[in-house]
């Protein structure tokens, strides 16, 4: 790295390193000595292209300069990387201090020795953070924005982000030039508008550090919803400010048409942005139902449409972080809806991997940018922007929320309020702006970098190291962990239905019914157009729970098909228990889902292929009527929807379905893997299962199943499942009334031990 | 029960405010609506409800509308329907969607909780047993997709089943083959339901300026 730096600069290099050549090592130099385009005399002993006297072949050579630029950035990506892993191998460390803490002072070691060296660091050069580094972060948080929280909570969220940053920025401003007045010789070529610039600048909070030090204290959502909000949404504030106060600070003056016209601007900016999003967003979407054919690229439209997004909004001047947040939201219910399993994992994984590195390199930059930059330090003016930072935020949350919690339900309590005026870190971006400044208008540029980075230090190094503690001591409400659960999502449903339900009873047109109007539009016109197939059909809580049982099948097969039971369902309870013993319903019995079927299929595709052949045969007993169900087409249906689902599996897993196998088959797999067994059995469309019962296998499995069952380890559910219903034997028994009865007493009787009981189960399928 | 002149009368909407929480402007908005959807009678039928167009597309707006009509809504101790409620009652049923207040206790809190618990128990408990038995429960999850068309019948009862399992597992635990699991009773309900803050969540902003000559054209 540190020889990297020797060389002399290129036009156009992204680190803008003005190296002197001042240090040309002996053994380098003959590759690389002198600038770019110049052939030394050394040059020609490599006899590139030299004509002037033949040399010998030349059998190794050494030429860095044309892999130079990839290969710096490599180097760096490479080194943040290690930065990274090195961190987390130190245990004490990595809980005390958090991790952007860490990579600052990372930066700096690393700054320090290149200027030990005696060359100037590379300073994290605007265009290079707002290209490269900072999209994939605002991605990785738009794209996996809780949307429901952050609509909820949109009022106060706008509120703090526009209203709080206006007032940071002209309080900070103001005050600051009061200061500057006030001291004297030293600062009193400072203006008002460049204070006023320079305050709209640090007030804003920053995402980056934001993410990366919220992420690891698992605050609960509504406050890590807020602050994240905030920052996200203050960057049109940011934008407009920075634009108004810089164009006119030669100028010198603004008048009341610019302040108008500045609040237009900031209309159209963060609502164009938010346009320009989602304008990207639905293509996305729309491109994303044709992939099914080439499942490879389906990330690749998700990443370059929103990056087209960013840098469309760029090109009017328009908020890019705004359109990529709209972009990333908007797309994502359609595009999750299309694309396979394995590209929405692909999705994520490398949307968490690039903007983690994003931010690390981010941190590491503005340490090594602290030692490389020129700095001006003013001791009166980077302690009152300091003071007044703090002051200036807790003031604006303090008021804000007093405002707010008149037409909040949930109110902001005052720990939340800390946390909020704690949370406002500052970070690259501020760093960035003051960056981009020019210095011939802005004379005082270094003293601004010099007291942001100071902010930055601070608010990064002392807030986010004391935040954690500060937490605990609270006792503020952590993040609940709870994986959600179905009845949640069936109350949760049924809530909103009700809430409309009343509103529209009450007669006044609230936030429900409105959002009810929007879920309907969506599901009526949109959904028929971004989502493929018949998925644009799917209502959201059969959507959830496929979901979930994919999840479950997913786990179960990992490990090891069955050994250990997934922990969202304990094995406790089996359907048998919830099954009321009277018959007071006409119902039948409790059905496997679909997705339990597949579950089964795919652990016992993994286990066995061969009997399949066996299957075929018995295809045609499966139309056998079950006078208890609810006829004939319900199964008919059950047929259909089976092979339906079995194409959708092919989504989920690429390895094509095999034809169903039938229970009994299944149960036979399952007796001679008994690792297998942990599952419930397979379904009810198939009553074929008496008549395997005759086969020899069946007693071993029964008595495989007592044995399990005396080990305790119940059938996760569906037990009812493998009791065979008996369709037309019902003639032969009248007396028994209900279906239910048998199939509990076969039920017992597996799960009993005891030769009784197996003669009595051997008894009943024989029944043809 | 108690009739209600035209024209406010203060001394009853004083004790309907201590007895509901509503403020008074609240209850005249209310009251207002009532006499809109009864016709200006004294009494609202289940089919004044009914004609709101808004609740057509609502999947469960019969159990919404029996929730008016249920007794056990009416913190009197009654149980079964009715056929006709007055105003009051209407009131009763409302005050189950009133935002908790910003300084109450955690007692009131947990109150208040139960109290809208109850309400949707009894929303899903029709027969009145006090438990939800599995076929109630598919019912309800039945209503809710009732949209979407024999595509989600099979997997409603899937649905429901596993709905109940996790039920009986969080609240029983490991069960032998032959106990059996009555039904969700509302103690179960409770704390399958804890973690969602439902006093904060089941709540709708009730209006202290009136907005009926706004829903005149639009409701009925």
């Amino acid at each position: 790295v540190l020889i990297v730096y020797s060389l002399t600069s290129k036009e156009d290099v992204l680190f803008r390193c003005t190296v002197r050549q001042r240090y040309i090592s002996p053994d380098t130099g003959t590759g690389h000595g002198g600038s770019h385009g110049n052939k030394d005399p050394g040059y020609a002993k490599n006899g590139n292209g030299t004509t002037y006297s033949k040399k010998p072949f030349p059998v190794l050579s050494f030429d860095y300069e044309h892999v130079r630029l990839p290969f710096e950035i490599s180097l760096w990506v490479l080194l943040a990387s290690l930065m990274k892993l090195g961190f987390h191998l130190i245990p004490r460390v990595s809980s005390i201090v958090p991790e952007s803490c860490l990579l600052i002072v990372v930066g700096l070691l690393v700054g320090g020795l290149i200027k030990l060296v005696g060359e100037d660091p590379p300073v994290l050069e605007s265009k290079i953070f707002f290209f490269y580094l900072l999209p994939p972060i605002i991605l990785d948080a738009g794209y996996f924005m809780p949307i429901r929280q952050f609509t909820e909570n949109l009022g106060t969220i706008l509120m703090f982000a526009v209203v709080g940053t206006l007032w940071n920025s002209f309080f900070v401003g103001g005050l600051l030039y009061g200061v500057c007045q006030l001291e004297g010789h030293k600062l009193a070529y400072v203006d008002l508008l460049s204070c006023l610039l320079f305050g709209s600048i640090i007030s804003a909070v920053d995402p980056v550090a934001v993410l990366a030090v919220f992420e690891e204290i698992h605050i609960n959502e509504l406050l890590h919803i807020l602050v994240f909000g905030e920052s996200l949404l203050n960057d049109a504030v940011t934008v407009v400010l920075y634009h108004l106060f810089e164009e006119y600070s030669s100028v010198g003056l603004i008048t009341v048409t610019d302040v108008f016209l500045g609040i237009v601007c900031f209309l159209v900016v963060s609502l164009g942005g938010i346009v320009v999003g989602a304008i990207y967003g639905i293509l996305a979407a729309f491109t994303s139902r044709f992939t099914s054919h080439t499942r490879v690229i389906e990330p690749l439209f998700v990443f370059v449409y929103s990056y087209m997004a960013y840098l469309s909004a760029e090109v009017f001047h328009l908020s890019g972080i705004m359109a990529l947040i709209a972009c990333g939201a908007v797309m994502r219910p359609y595009v999750e809806a299309n694309i396979s399993h394995k590209s929405h994992t692909t999705i994520k994984y490398f949307l968490k991997m690039w903007s983690s590195v994003s931010d690390t390199l981010i941190f590491i930059f503005l340490g090594v940018s602290t030692v490389a930059g020129p700095h001006q330090w003013n001791w009166t003016f980077v302690v009152a922007t300091l003071i007044f930072c703090l002051v200036a935020r807790v003031l604006g949350v303090v008021g804000l929320t007093f405002v707010i919690n008149k037409f909040r339900i949930v109110k902001l309590t005052s720990k939340d309020q800390f946390i909020i005026a704690y949370g406002g870190l500052r970070g690259a971006i501020a760093f960035s702006l003051v960056y981009l400044l020019n210095p011939e208008h802005f004379p005082m540029r270094n003293m601004f970098l010099t007291a942001i980075i100071t902010v930055i230090f601070f608010t990064v190094f002392v807030q986010g190291m004391t935040i954690r503690p500060l937490v605990d001591l609270l006792a503020v409400k952590k993040k609940q962990e709870t994986k959600r659960s179905i009845n949640e999502e069936i109350h949760t449903q049924f809530l909103d239905h009700l809430l409309t339900g009343i509103e529209d009873i009450c007669g006044h047109y609230g936030h429900h019914h409105w959002k009810d109007k929007l879920n309907r539009f969506n599901k009526k016109y949109v959904k028929k157009c971004l989502i493929a197939g018949e998925r644009s059909k799917e209502p959201q809580l059969i959507a959830f729970y496929h979901k979930m049982e994919m999840k479950q099948a997913i786990e179960l097969v990992e490990s090891g098909g069955g050994s250990k039971l997934p922990s969202a369902l304990p094995s406790t309870v089996s359907m048998q228990n919830i099954q009321p013993k009277k018959p007071s319903q006409d119902r039948a019995l409790p059905q496997l889902s679909k997705a339990r079927e597949e579950e089964i299929r795919k652990i016992l595709r993994t286990n066995l292929q061969r009997t399949r052949q066996r299957l075929r045969s018995y295809n045609r007993h499966t139309l056998i009527a079950d006078p208890y169900e609810d006829g004939w087409n319900e199964m008919l249906i059950k047929r259909k929807k089976m092979k339906e689902l079995e194409k959708k599996m092919n989504n989920y897993l690429t390895v094509p379905a095999p034809p169903p196998d039938s229970p009994t088959i299944a149960r036979a797999r399952l007796a001679s893997d008994p690792q297998a067994w942990g599952l419930k059995s397979v379904t009810e469309s198939i009553p074929t299962i008496k008549v395997d019962l005759a086969s020899p296998q069946s007693p071993e499995s029964v008595n495989v199943v007592d044995e399990f069952s005396k080990k305790g380890s119940q059938p996760k559910e569906e037990e009812g499942g493998l009791t065979m219903k008996v369709p037309s034997p019902a003639k032969q028994r009248k007396d028994k009334t209900p279906d239910e009865e048998p199939q509990q007493r076969l039920m017992r009787c597996l799960s009993d031990p005891g030769p009784a009981a197996e003669e009595e189960d051997e008894d009943e399928p024989f029944l043809p | 029960m108690g009739s209600f002149q035209s024209l406010p009368d203060d001394h009853q909407y004083r004790t309907l405010s201590q007895k509901t929480g509503f403020s008074l402007e609240q209850i005249a908005i209310l009251h207002n609506r009532f006499k809109q959807l009864s016709q200006n009678e004294e009494t609202l039928w289940r089919d004044d409800l009914k004609t709101i167009q808004d609740l057509e597309s609502n999947p469960i707006r019969y159990q919404i509308i029996e929730a008016f009509f249920d007794r056990r809504n009416f913190q009197k101790d009654g149980v079964g329907s009715v056929e006709e409620i007055g105003f009051e009652e209407f009131l009763t049923v409302m005050s189950y969607f009133r935002a908790p207040a910003h300084r109450i206790t955690e007692e009131q809190r947990e109150e208040m909780r139960r109290a809208k618990l109850r309400f949707l128990f009894n929303m899903h408990d029709t027969d009145n047993d006090g438990t939800i038995t599995l076929e109630e429960y598919r019912h309800v999850v039945e209503e809710l997709l009732s949209r979407s068309g024999a595509l989600g019948r099979e997997t409603t009862k899937g649905i429901a089943d596993a709905a109940m399992l996790e039920v009986a597992s969080i609240s029983v635990g490991p069960m032998a083959p032959d106990e059996f699991y009555e039904g969700i009773t509302f103690e179960h309900f409770l704390k399958i339901l804890k973690g969602t803050e439902i006093e904060t969540r089941m709540h709708i902003r009730f209006l202290n300026m009136d907005t009926t000559v706004l829903c005149k054209q639009r409701c009925v």
